[in-house]
């Protein structure tokens, strides 16, 4: 579900693709530079307004954004901590 | 030509002075006198060594006579910087204009929208700290962080650091583009009066990886020096001579802005190390050739070359000229 939010955010808002995100779930961004940093900033604003978390600074690496599953998995974690805390 | 790559060093920027001044004044002539039918050139000169080459290149192709300087000052802008400037153009025998915009950027709200964000983010700022913005990656690390920060350093020196939000990034960087894009209108005014061209100074660094301003400080109708990397430039400037306090300075200035600014993700790296990786790159030199020469790891010297590769990439918009939608391809 997390998942599939920022794939349709990243398709259709910064590929613009009329097919979505046409990429595999673990591309790099960094690699393909197919999302660069300010693309980047724009996604954070998109998951702290969807999934009501806060993207604290010493989140920001690449390990956490730079690709769909990394960004997934980063959400989920923070929602599981949410919700046990 | 393997010989060649093997043996590969930093030499390999090292230009023939000669011929590389002679071929620019040439084709400076060719395309301003002959292609845009412009009699002389205005340069816009800021006190640092790539304006400075640029005017004194301009003075060789065009001669003194034919080439006017032009300082666009503000409020903001170091009064150091406007005496180096016009101490090297009076050396040359060109004549200078100083024209102070602050007023201009006062009324286009350039000040008052950039700390108006600036305020979102961090309520004690004041208009009279200083302030940039800073991308705080190593190229040679694997990626790079994505976010921006604000320093800010109020006027007791002690800085403060903030996150940068996306709405207050971008009208921090459009407001302070007011900057650029109002110098650039003040050069095309002298350009006009003298039937001139707008000489640009862009290096091949700042044009290639787009530390610039659209329409701004890159905008001009020839760019002599946008093929030349920052450490030639700087060769240039000691061939041409009667720059030797504006090269020290700008060096000093090259090794503060590694501690941060705008163009921290690009120049994090001094130009000495840079350079030789970029043009080694270029000429398909191995990596392990090339982080030999510059005394680095093979895997940091692929990592800075993946950056300037992306770097590049992401920029492209701004280098695009208006594009017509009938030659599209």
């Amino acid at each position: 579900m997390v998942k599939e939010k920022i794939r349709n955010y990243i398709g259709e808002n910064i590929l613009f693709n009329p097919d979505g995100f046409p990429y595999a779930d673990s591309t790099s961004f960094l690699e393909t530079g197919i999302i660069d940093s300010m693309n980047v900033l724009e996604l954070v604003v998109f998951i702290e307004e969807n999934f009501q978390i806060t993207v604290e600074d010493p989140d920001f690496t690449p390990d956490n954004f730079d690709s769909v599953e990394k960004i997934a998995n980063y959400v989920n974690r923070k929602l599981e901590l949410q919700s046990a805390g | 030509m393997i010989n060649e790559l093997v043996n590969y060093s930093k030499e390999a920027l090292v230009l023939d002075e000669a011929i590389e001044v002679d071929r620019i004044i040439k084709m400076l002539r060719q395309i301003v006198l002959l292609r845009f039918h412009r009699q002389g050139a205005v340069v816009g000169i800021d006190g640092g060594v790539d304006s400075a080459v640029v005017l004194a290149l301009s003075a060789l192709a065009f001669g003194v006579g034919r080439v006017v300087g032009v300082m666009v000052p503000e409020r903001e802008a170091g009064e150091e910087n406007l005496r180096l400037a016009r101490e090297h153009a009076e050396a040359l025998g060109i004549r200078t204009v100083s024209e102070d915009i602050t007023a201009s950027l006062e009324s286009c709200g350039c000040y008052q929208r950039r700390d108006e964000a600036i305020q979102k983010l961090f309520p004690r700022y004041k208009s009279d700290w200083k302030a940039r913005i800073v991308l705080p990656s190593d190229l040679t690390e694997q990626g790079a962080a994505h976010v921006f920060y604000l320093v800010m350093e109020d006027p007791r020196g002690v800085e403060h650091r903030e996150k940068l939000t996306l709405n207050e990034f971008r009208q921090i960087t459009a407001a302070s583009s007011f900057k650029q894009r109002i110098r650039m209108s003040m050069l095309y005014y002298h350009a006009d009066l003298n039937n001139y061209a707008v000489v640009g100074s862009a290096n091949k660094n700042e044009h290639e990886l787009g530390i610039f301003v659209k329409y701004g400080d890159n905008g001009g109708d020839v760019n002599p020096i946008a093929h030349l990397f920052k450490t030639q430039v700087y060769q240039l400037a000691g061939y041409l001579g009667g720059m030797e306090e504006i090269q020290k300075r700008s060096h000093v200035l090259d090794a503060s802005r590694s501690a941060g600014s705008q163009e921290e993700s690009v120049f994090e790296i001094p130009f000495s190390v840079l350079d030789p990786i970029w043009m080694g790159y270029e000429l398909g030199v191995p990596e392990n050739q090339v982080a030999m020469a510059v005394d680095l790891e093979t895997d940091q010297v692929i990592r800075i070359i993946c950056n300037i590769i992306s770097r590049k990439r992401t920029t492209d918009y701004l280098r695009a000229s208006m594009v017509d939608v009938n030659n599209f391809e």
